[in-house]
């Protein structure tokens, strides 16, 4: 079952006239358009999968760029034209990844990761110090240092 | 018949593998010197054995035998001869016979060439080969065998994805295998290793040939990947986070941390737990990324159509090649005797710094690989994470790399001074602000991170060579006699200097074909030209073209500058009736300063087509990069002195003195 | 036992017991890579009137949906699966489960050839030619069906040709847990 869905949907990326963005889509308005595009460029193919909707062929894809437009047109600012399209396919829809409870860690990773390698270069570095301290000379042993350096001097 | 042959041969190579990997290991323990020598014999006897059978197959596949179901399913007779060839590996049965034979050549190797090697580790090292070679085979014999047979042999086969059918991608699987499987042989000297309880100098000076042969394989296999998505997908993009890219980029990473610290342990035996760490984890990291890619737990245009039963085997592997591993690591790990002390400022703590960030990068990337997965299996509903996720993080933490690159590379050994390596540097460092401020005041404020980035590849280009100059005597002495004083440096300099400096020909690619790429989408009548960068493009109209398994439609654009003809660029849309799909393919010019890019799309009510013609300043500086830094790890690999066999006496060498 | 030892194992442990959890999952078909669960479960269904396929027809909007339970097909004459699913539609119709259609990006006349082959289960039909309204169901695949309470709430949604499988051990189930 699972892979008849898989199958269909490889068949509609395959099978599909390749049309990314055309030129009948592009608003007039560059900077308008600029929005559009860079809004596109986060949302994720749902047929695909694995491209953004604006490099996508698939015909989803392009009906996605048209709502895109159209909200744009109408006045809405790109949160929310980005929380449309959200509450209609949920998170997966964005390819960037909110930063929420659960994707605190992900946001985070790189961060904790030095963290925690940091610490370890620490405590390997204290080790190897500590290693290294030799006792300190006794009495005698100093006397000793003492008449060799005279006799260099000499 | 080739099928019957094929198929017994791989039986009788998962027998000899299995011989390999117990027989030595005993006499390893009871110092058996005929079980131990039997290591050579059967590694040699395994690669015959795994050789047959991939020949077979290939045989198959030539001779369009589809009696043999691997080739009915991947398969057709008017396919070119080349991806009869390639559609070997072309899919999960084939590919996997591939990595298979690798693994078996690499061992071979190892047994042929590796009489320098003490007895004892050269039976241990093999034995780990054998034991991992077995387990695959019995992979492949038990869940994915690529020599079953149809009862009836259809008359023609289902053909190959259209996609793969193409120069790049013919060779792509290979070159990555060669990489990937590589590492293993990094792996087996590390658990040699912690068998025998013993890593020293001759035991980095052998690994590290290894290791750098199969990282410059995966640096072409991955860059042959990436430029083939540019040229064949239609959209100019070449490198898209999915997670088949990152399971095939982790490993690199690590591995290039790898190479890094295998030259502290062999310079001062020094890090040597932790390299054998890394060892252990670049060929996790390769057994990870072909799980990812075979069990069917990711959805990409990459994966092999693939079921979760494989998924279980491999997951297994997984957990007892790397975990046997692991487990060993931590019993023995402490027997490994610390070296040579250092100062955190001294090569060694650049080396340090290096693996470091490359560590955490990795980590960050599988992180972001596997998150969505993670988060699905414990039901925190689906997310996705793509490139901005990885942008925002891996660009950040490469860039000290990058920039600690050529300082690093100049330090000296135990304690370095700093300030001293800097004044070296001061004219670089000079000529790197100017750059910076250049292109600011070019391009404008708002894309300054251009800046910054072409200022970190002119710091890479000629930091890497400022110890050529220094040690050739350039500006100091006659222009004849430093040449000739920088010829006769040690290779490893010069493969050093090269394989970082194409590091900065590579930033350069990627920073100025991302930033300054000019994009336009338009209707074209036939005879309409449109003007980009300074050529000027004339779409001549569309023909109809056929090819031996497709058919399409062809536009042609003729290209001129200042009034010449360059060339005409021609984009097609194909139809591939066997398979039943399509594919575009862009008409692509290629220049040093950039590529031009056309793309056709489709023809509108009024006869005019909409076509996509791009510009892509510097984007051939990518490949170009990636491929001199392959250069520069061969220049390394003929250095003479990892030809010079280790001493068979346990007698110290003297410490070399640093380039 | 040294702890920068024990880290990694302890990784490795935590990323297969993961990855044996979602290979398991898989398995035993509680999810499929690539499907993308609908988020509209449990919330009222979008707003939306469509005109209907033909003229005698009575439109499809929101309030067709209320006080009934119901199940909405989102469909199209070019579309094979939907060929291959539809004799399961008319049995279910013939049940007296109410069913109502989208017809997603068709033609008229060949989205009433299709009726006219294989039958017509459908209560109304709202033609969506641009296919807004099904991007407001959150379709991404067809067909599409879902599963409408009473309320006018979605309580399921089922991506791809319904199988006969899928609507013994599903669909019939819900209906019947819905309409009490």
């Amino acid at each position: 079952m699972t892979r008849c869905i898989f199958f269909l949907i490889a068949l509609i990326c395959l099978t599909r006239e390749p049309v990314a963005l055309e030129p009948n889509e592009i608003l007039k308005t560059p900077a308008l358009e600029e929005r559009a595009r860079n809004i596109s460029k986060n949302l994720r193919c749902l047929v695909c999968q694995n491209q953004s909707i604006d490099d996508s062929d698939a015909g989803l894809a392009r009906d996605l760029r048209l709502l895109v437009r159209k909200r744009i047109i109408a006045g809405d600012s790109d949160e929310h034209v980005i929380s449309h399209i959200v509450s209609r396919y949920g998170d997966f829809v964005l390819l960037r990844p909110p930063f929420n409870k659960w994707t605190l860690t992900l946001w985070l990773s790189p961060l904790i990761l030095l963290f925690i390698g940091t610490l370890g270069l620490v405590f390997y570095f204290r080790r190897k110090v500590s290693l290294d301290i030799s006792p300190p000379l006794s009495d005698p042993e100093k006397r000793i240092l003492e008449r060799i350096k005279e006799e260099k001097t000499l | 018949m080739i099928g019957e042959i094929g198929h017994f041969a791989l039986i009788l190579g998962f027998f000899i593998a299995l011989a390999q990997g117990i027989l030595p290991l005993i006499g390893t323990q009871k110092n058996n010197r005929h079980l131990m020598t039997l290591a050579s014999s059967s590694a040699i006897a395994h690669f015959g054995a795994v050789i047959t059978s991939f020949g077979c197959l290939m045989l198959a596949f030539i001779t369009s035998d589809f009696s043999v179901a691997n080739v009915a399913q991947n398969s057709h007779t008017l396919k070119p001869f080349l991806y009869k060839v390639s559609g070997v590996w072309g899919n999960h049965e084939g590919s996997m016979l591939l990595w298979v034979t690798i693994l078996a050549l690499f061992g071979a190797t190892i047994a042929a060439f590796g009489s320098n090697l003490p007895r004892g580790l050269r039976a241990r090292v093999l034995a780990i080969q054998g034991l991992i070679g077995s387990a695959f085979i019995a992979f492949i014999l038990f869940t994915s065998n690529p020599f079953l047979r149809l009862d009836t042999a259809p008359i023609e086969g289902s053909g190959l994805n259209p996609i793969l059918q193409d120069p790049g991608l013919a060779f792509h699987p290979p070159f990555l295998y060669l990489g990937y499987v590589g590492f293993s042989v990094a792996f087996s000297f590390a658990v040699a290793a912690l068998l025998e309880g013993r890593v020293d100098s001759p035991w980095a000076r052998w690994v590290r040939p290894w290791t750098l042969a199969s990282w410059c394989s995966l640096t072409l296999g991955i860059a042959l990947g990436s430029w083939w998505a540019y040229y064949e997908l239609g959209w100019g993009g070449w490198w898209f986070w999915d997670p088949v890219e990152n399971a095939s980029f982790i490993p690199w990473l690590i591995g290039t941390a790898l190479l890094h610290s295998a030259i502290v342990v062999e310079r001062r035996e020094a890090l040597k737990s932790w390299t054998i760490l890394l060892a252990i984890l670049t060929f996790s990291m390769s057994l990870l990324g072909t799980f990812l890619v075979r069990s069917g737990v990711l959805t990409s245009v990459h994966t092999f159509a693939a079921d979760p039963e494989r998924g279980v085997f491999i997951l297994l592997l997984l957990g007892a090649i790397s975990g046997g591993a692991l487990t060993l690591y931590a019993i023995r790990a402490p027997l490994l005797a610390g070296g040579g002390l250092f100062s955190p400022l001294s090569r060694e703590g650049a080396l340090v710094l290096n693996n470091l960030l490359l560590a955490t990068c990795a980590g960050v990337v599988l992180l972001g690989t596997l998150y969505p997965l993670v988060l699905e299996a414990v039901g925190a509903g689906k997310v996705s994470v793509g490139p901005p996720f990885f942008n925002a993080t891996f660009i950040p933490l490469v860039i000290p790399i990058l920039i600690c690159c050529p300082v690093g590379a100049m330090l000296s050994w135990k304690r370095a001074d700093l300030a001293g390596v800097f004044q070296r540097l001061k004219f670089v460092l000079l000529f790197v602000i100017l750059i910076i401020l250049f292109t600011t005041w070019m391009h404008g404020v708002k894309e300054v991170l251009a800046s910054l980035g072409l200022g970190v590849a002119a710091w890479l280009i000629i930091g890497s060579f400022v110890q050529i100059i220094e040690r050739g005597g350039f500006f100091k002495v006659p222009l004849a006699q430093a040449l000739t004083r920088a010829f006769n440096l040690p290779r490893a300099a010069w493969g050093m200097a090269i394989a970082h400096g194409s590091l900065g020909i590579l930033v350069i690619g990627i920073t100025v074909s991302s930033t300054w790429q000019i994009e336009m989408i338009q209707l074209m009548q036939p005879g309409e030209t449109i003007s980009i960068q300074n050529y000027k493009i004339t779409f001549k109209g569309t023909n109809s073209v056929t090819g031996p398994n497709y058919s399409g439609v062809e536009g042609e654009f003729s290209v001129t500058r200042g009034g010449k003809n360059i060339t005409v660029l021609r984009a097609e849309k194909r139809y591939y009736p066997a398979e039943q799909s399509r594919t575009t393919e862009a008409g692509i010019l290629s220049t040093v300063a950039g590529d031009l890019y056309a793309v056709l799309g489709e023809i509108s009510a009024s006869g005019a087509w909409s076509t996509r013609l791009y510009f892509n300043p510097l984007v051939s500086w990518i490949w170009v990069g990636a491929i001199l830094m392959t250069v520069g790890g061969l220049v390394s690999l003929t250095d003479r002195h990892f030809r010079v066999g280790s001493p068979k006496s346990a007698v110290k060498r003297p410490l070399s003195s640093p380039p | 036992m040294r702890l920068s030892a024990v880290i990694p194992i302890f990784c490795l442990v935590g990323i297969g017991v993961i990855l044996a959890m979602y290979l398991w999952q898989l398995g035993s078909g509680q999810k499929s890579v690539g499907e993308i669960p609908s988020v509209l479960i449990g919330r009222p269904a979008p707003i939306f009137n469509l005109p209907p396929l033909t003229n005698e027809g009575t439109r499809f909007s929101t309030e067709s949906l209320k006080n009934r339970v119901s199940l909405v097909n989102i469909w199209a004459s070019w579309c094979p699966p939907c060929r291959a699913e539809h004799p399961s539609l008319m049995t279910l119709a013939k049940r007296g489960v109410e069913i109502f259609g989208i017809n997603y990006k068709d033609r008229k006349e060949s989205a009433l050839k299709f009726l006219r082959d294989l039958g017509n289960p459908y209560r109304a039909i709202g033609v969506d030619t641009l296919g807004q309204t099904a991007i407001d169901w959150g379709i991404y695949g067809y067909p599409e069906t879902f599963v409408v309470d009473r309320k006018g709430h979605i309580r399921y949604r089922h991506v791809g040709p319904l199988s006969t499988d899928d609507i013994s051990n599903t669909i019939i189930p819900l209906l019947k847990k819905l309409e009490k």
